[in-house]
C-alpha cells in the first residue's frame, strides 16, 4: 500500500440541528479496499457523498492527491462512484450507461468501444451490450454500475452500499467479485456498509464509525480481536461484554470471580469493560471451569451449536461444536489470551469519541 | 379484492359515459354531417378551407404553439426547483404546488383574465410602472401577444404540474450519477433529466396545446374580439348564428388536430399513464 | 448564488401567477366602477354584495352545483375505479380510453357535444343541465385520482381482513376503502375546484335564467363588470386562502401518526 492519497481533515457536517459528521480525520492510501461500517445515521454515506462531491462539508478540507478539492464538482473529480440501487440510466441500453462517462470526455469511438467490451469482460457480462437496465437482474445491474465507474479509470472508487439490494447468496458471491476487481484493477475502493460481515470479508482497512465520530480504524483481525470500545465490540460479531474491574496488570475481576488475562497498562482497581467473543468461551465440565453455570437455552446453527448458559447473573452467549442439553450444569473456562479489556466510557460523549490512528 | 361480481359495478359509470361522452360526440358527428334539413353533406367540414375559417385555425395552430414553446421554457427551470431535484426548498414544496395550482383557480379565470386586460392596458399599471424606470411602453393588448400571454398565464400550471411529477420520479442518484461520471449540469440536464422526464414534458405539452388551440375566451377577452381563432368562430356559430351544423363541422375539424396532436405525442409516451393528473 | 437565482425565479413566477389576484383585490375596494382610474377607498361593494340577489343566486347555483356534481361525481367514479381494478385488461383499457376523453377534448367541444344532446333530446336547458355536465367531466377526474391508489394497494390486506373475519362487505370498508380515501378526498376536492371554476361547458349548457358566477361575469364583459364581483371573488379567495393556511400549520393526522410508524421499524 501506497501513499496516502485523499486526506479528510476536521471534516464536520449538519442538517439543521441534527449533527451527522463532528470533527472527523480520516486518510485513505492508494490502493486501498477501505470500509467505512456502522449502523444507519451514523455518518459513513455522508463521509462517502463528501468524498464524491455530493455534499460540501460545514467545515473541513478534502485533500486528493496534494491537491483541496472540497468544493470542487463532482463531475471534475477523480472518482467515481457505484451507488446504492445502482442508478443506472433506464433510458439507455447497458453500452450507452458504460459509454456514458466517455463520450462525455469525447474518446474516440474506437477508444469507447474497446472500453465497454473490456469492462463487460471484466464483470461476466460479455453479452449484455444492447440490453435495456431494466431487463437485467438486481445483480447484474449492479455489475453494470461497476462497469460504468471503472471505464472512466478512476483513481478511487466509491461504492455506497452496493450489495445492500441483493439477496444473500449473491451478495457472498459478490464479494469476492469485488475483491478480484479490486486486485485487477489497483485502484483504491472505499466502501460503505452496515453489513460487519462484508466488511471482514473484503476490506484491507476498516473504519467503524457511529454518530458521526469514527469508534475505530483498523485491520479486520484487529477491529475484530481486539475492539477498542463496547461499541465496536457489539457491532462487530456476537459478543459478551460484562462489566468488570481491573485488578492489576494481567488479572481483572468480573462476575465476582478473577480471571488471568494479557492486557496491562489499565492502573489498577479500575472499572473496565471486558469482551469475551462466543467462540472463545470453552464448557467444560462443572468443577473444571473458572465459574460454574447451567445452560439455559440451545439452537442448532449448522456449524455450531449457539447456547445460552447463565453464569453468576449473567447469560453467557456460547458457540460449540459439542452439545450440552439445556439443563447441563458446566463450568466456563477462558483462554487468557481471548479475554479483551477495554476502558470503560466515562460519559455517554466519550462513549463517542473520535479516536485517531 | 378479486371478486368477479365486482366488475358490474362498474354498471352506472358506463351508463353515463354512453349518454354524456359517446352519444354526444356521435351528435356532434351527426350535425357535422348534415345540413339543416338532414341531409348528408361534406359541406360543413369543407367550409374550414373558406379564407376566414382557415385564417382562424392557422392563428389558432400558431399562437398555441407559441404559447406551448413559452410555457416549457418557463416550467422547466419551475419544476427543477420543485421537485425533489432543486434540493432546498425542502418541505416547503407541496405547499408551493397548493399556492401554484389549487389556489389561483379559486378566483374566477375570467376575472384573472380581466385583470391581466386592465393591467396591460396601454396607459395601465405595467405601462406605468416601465415608465417610472424610463423603458419602452408595452403595446401589446388587443394583439395576438397578448393573446399569447393570455395562453401562457392560464395555462402554465398545467405544464408544470406533470413536469414535477415526472422529475419527481428520477432517482436524485442517477442524475449523481452522470455528474460522477462527469457530464455538467447541460449535458446532465441534455442527456439524462430531459430524457427521463419527456412522459411528463409529453403531458404537459397535450394539456397546455389543446386548450390554448381551442379557447375562445383569452382570444375574446385579451384580443379585443376583433382576432378570430378557430374557438370563436365555432361558438359563435352556436351561440350567435345557431348554425349548429356549421359549428359540428368546424369542431370535427378541430377534433383531428387534437387527436393528431395526442397521436404524435403517445410516439413519443408510451407510457399512457403519464397523462393523468 | 444558485440558492439565490431559483429564490428570485420563484418569485417572479407568483408575481406572474397572482398580480391578476393583486388587481381584483385592489378593485374591489375602488370606489368608482371604472377600471382605469384608482377612485378612492369603499366598501361599498362589499356592503352591496348581500343585497344583489342576481348575484348571490349565482352564488348558490355556482356552489350547489359544485357541492353536488362532486358528490356524485365521487360516488360513480369511485364505484367506477373500484369495478374497473377487477376487469379484464382489455375492457378496463377501453373505459379507461372513454374517461379519458373529457380529460384529452377540448372543452368546447365537450361544450357543444353535451349542447346537442340536450337540443337532440329536447331537454330544457337549466339548472339540471349544468349539473349533468358537472357530473361528467367530474367523473374523469375521481377515477384518476382513485385508480392510481387501488393498483398500489396491497391485495393482501382485503384477503387478510376476510381471514380475520371480516365478511367482504366490512373488509371493504375496514380496510381497502381507509386506503384509497386520500384518492377519492383529492378526486372530491379537484372535481370541486374545477367545477366552480368552470365556465366553458357551463357557457353551452346554461339555459336562459340559470347563471353561475363564470356565466354572469362573462355577460357583464362587454358592458363592464359590476364591482360586486371584485368584492365576492376577494371573499371567495381570502376564506380559501385561510382554509389552506389551516390545513398546512395544524399538525393532521398523518403527522401525528408518523413517530409511531417510525419506532415499529
Amino acid at each position: 500500500m501506497g501513499n496516502k492519497l485523499i486526506t479528510l481533515e476536521n471534516i464536520s457536517k449538519s442538517y439543521g440541528s441534527n449533527t451527522v459528521l463532528d470533527e472527523l480525520n480520516l486518510y485513505i492510501n492508494e490502493n486501498e479496499f477501505l470500509t467505512l461500517l456502522g449502523p444507519s445515521g451514523c455518518g459513513k454515506t455522508t463521509t462517502l457523498r463528501i468524498i464524491g462531491g455530493f455534499e460540501t462539508p460545514d467545515t473541513g478540507k478534502v485533500i486528493f492527491d496534494g491537491k483541496d478539492i472540497t468544493s470542487l464538482a463532482p463531475n471534475k473529480r477523480q472518482v467515481n462512484t457505484v451507488f446504492q440501487k445502482y442508478a443506472l440510466f433506464t433510458h439507455m441500453t447497458i453500452a450507452e450507461n458504460i459509454a456514458f462517462g466517455l463520450k462525455i470526455k469525447k474518446k474516440s469511438k474506437a477508444y469507447i468501444d474497446d472500453k465497454i467490451k473490456y469492462a463487460l469482460k471484466l464483470v461476466n457480462l460479455e453479452d449484455f451490450a444492447n440490453r435495456m437496465p431494466d431487463s437485467l437482474s438486481g445483480g447484474q445491474q449492479q455489475r453494470i454500475a461497476i462497469a460504468r465507474a471503472i471505464v472512466n479509470e478512476p483513481k478511487v472508487l466509491l461504492l455506497d452500499e452496493p450489495l445492500g439490494a441483493l439477496d444473500l447468496k449473491l451478495r457472498q458471491d459478490m464479494q469476492y467479485e469485488l475483491i478480484r476487481l479490486k486486485n485487477e484493477l489497483g485502484i483504491t475502493f472505499i466502501y460503505v456498509t452496515h453489513d460487519q460481515e462484508e466488511a471482514l470479508t473484503m476490506s484491507d482497512t476498516i473504519v467503524v464509525m457511529n454518530q458521526g465520530y469514527i469508534q475505530q480504524i483498523g485491520t479486520p483481525e484487529n477491529i475484530y480481536n481486539e475492539p477498542e470500545n463496547a461499541f465496536v465490540a457489539d457491532f462487530i460479531g456476537d459478543s459478551n461484554i460484562i462489566s468488570g474491574t481491573m485488578i492489576h496488570d494481567e488479572l481483572v475481576e468480573i462476575l465476582n470471580v478473577k480471571w488471568a488475562c494479557v492486557d496491562k497498562g489499565f492502573g489498577i482497581n479500575k472499572p473496565v469493560d471486558v469482551v469475551i467473543r462466543p467462540e472463545d468461551v470453552e464448557l467444560v465440565k462443572e468443577d473444571e471451569g473458572t465459574i460454574k453455570g447451567i445452560v439455559t437455552n440451545i439452537i442448532f446453527k449448522g456449524v455450531h451449536y449457539e447456547m445460552e448458559v447463565m453464569a453468576n447473573g449473567f447469560e453467557w452467549l456460547v458457540h460449540s461444536t459439542s452439545l450440552f442439553p439445556v439443563g447441563t450444569k458446566v463450568g466456563i473456562k477462558v483462554d487468557p489470551f481471548n479475554i479483551q479489556i477495554m476502558n470503560k466510557p466515562e460519559s455517554e460523549d466519550e462513549e463517542a469519541i473520535g479516536v485517531e490512528e | 379484492m378479486k371478486n368477479k361480481y365486482i366488475k358490474f359495478l362498474s354498471a352506472p359509470y358506463i351508463i353515463w359515459a354512453l349518454i354524456f361522452i359517446i352519444v354526444p360526440l356521435l351528435m356532434v358527428f351527426y350535425y357535422g354531417f348534415t345540413d339543416k334539413s338532414g341531409a348528408f353533406t361534406i359541406s360543413n367540414i369543407t367550409a374550414i378551407a373558406t379564407h376566414e375559417h382557415s385564417k382562424a385555425l392557422w392563428l389558432a395552430l400558431y399562437l398555441s404553439l407559441i404559447s406551448t414553446a413559452i410555457c416549457i421554457l418557463l416550467a422547466y427551470p419551475l419544476a427543477m426547483i420543485l421537485s425533489h431535484i432543486g434540493e432546498n426548498a425542502g418541505a416547503n414544496k407541496d405547499k408551493y404546488m397548493v399556492f401554484i395550482f389549487i389556489l389561483p383557480m379559486w378566483m374566477n379565470f375570467l376575472l384573472r383574465t380581466i385583470a391581466w386586460q386592465t393591467l396591460l392596458e396601454n396607459d395601465g399599471v405595467i405601462n406605468s410602472f416601465l415608465n417610472l424606470l424610463h423603458l419602452p411602453a408595452l403595446r401589446i393588448i388587443n394583439t395576438p401577444a397578448a393573446i399569447v400571454f393570455g395562453m401562457v398565464y392560464n395555462f402554465l400550471p398545467f405544464m408544470v404540474l406533470p413536469l414535477v411529477n415526472a422529475l419527481n420520479k428520477i432517482d436524485i442518484n442517477v442524475i449523481n450519477a452522470a455528474r460522477d461520471l462527469g457530464a455538467n449540469s447541460v449535458q446532465t440536464f441534455l442527456r439524462i433529466i430531459l430524457p427521463l422526464s419527456l412522459p411528463g414534458l409529453i403531458s404537459g405539452i397535450t394539456m397546455v396545446f389543446i386548450p390554448s388551440l381551442t379557447t375562445f375566451i383569452v382570444s375574446d377577452l385579451l384580443g379585443g374580439s376583433k382576432i378570430l381563432l378557430i374557438g370563436n368562430v365555432i361558438e359563435q356559430e352556436f351561440t350567435q348564428y345557431s348554425n349548429w351544423n356549421l359549428g359540428s363541422g368546424l369542431s370535427i375539424v378541430l377534433m383531428i388536430f387534437i387527436i393528431v396532436s395526442i397521436v404524435l405525442s403517445t410516439i413519443f409516451d408510451k407510457d399512457m399513464e403519464g397523462t393523468a393528473i | 448564488m444558485m440558492k439565490f437565482i431559483k429564490k428570485f425565479y420563484l418569485v417572479i413566477i407568483f408575481i406572474f401567477l397572482y398580480a391578476p389576484m393583486v388587481t381584483l383585490i385592489v378593485f374591489s375596494f375602488n370606489n368608482t366602477k371604472s377600471r382605469a382610474k384608482w377612485g378612492g377607498f369603499t366598501f361599498k361593494w362589499y356592503a352591496g354584495l348581500f343585497n344583489d340577489s342576481s348575484i348571490i343566486q349565482a352564488l348558490i347555483n355556482t356552489l350547489t352545483i359544485a357541492l353536488l356534481s362532486s358528490l356524485i361525481a365521487t360516488l360513480i367514479g369511485t364505484i367506477a375505479a373500484l369495478a374497473m381494478n377487477n376487469m379484464k385488461k382489455l375492457s378496463k383499457n377501453i373505459l379507461m380510453g372513454v374517461t379519458n376523453i373529457p380529460m384529452l377534448n377540448a372543452e368546447i367541444v365537450t361544450g357543444i357535444s353535451l349542447m346537442l344532446l340536450f337540443i337532440f333530446f329536447k331537454y330544457r336547458f337549466g339548472y339540471v343541465t349544468i349539473l349533468l355536465a358537472h357530473i361528467t367531466f367530474n367523473i374523469p377526474y375521481v377515477i384518476l385520482s382513485v385508480a392510481p391508489r387501488l393498483k398500489t394497494l396491497n391485495p393482501n390486506i382485503y384477503e387478510a381482513a376476510l381471514d380475520l373475519g371480516a365478511n367482504p362487505f366490512k373488509a371493504f370498508f375496514k380496510v381497502v376503502f381507509p386506503d384509497i380515501m386520500p384518492g377519492i378526498l383529492s378526486g372530491f376536492l379537484m372535481c370541486f375546484t374545477m367545477s366552480i371554476d368552470d365556465f366553458i361547458i357551463t357557457h353551452f349548457t346554461k339555459g336562459a335564467g340559470v347563471d353561475t358566477l363564470s356565466t354572469k361575469i362573462y355577460a357583464q364583459v362587454k358592458k363592464g363588470i359590476d364591482p360586486k364581483m371584485y368584492a365576492l371573488s376577494t371573499l371567495i379567495f381570502v376564506t380559501v386562502l385561510v382554509l389552506l393556511i389551516l390545513v398546512n400549520y395544524t399538525p393532521n393526522k398523518e403527522k401525528q401518526r408518523k413517530p409511531k410508524g417510525e419506532k415499529a421499524k
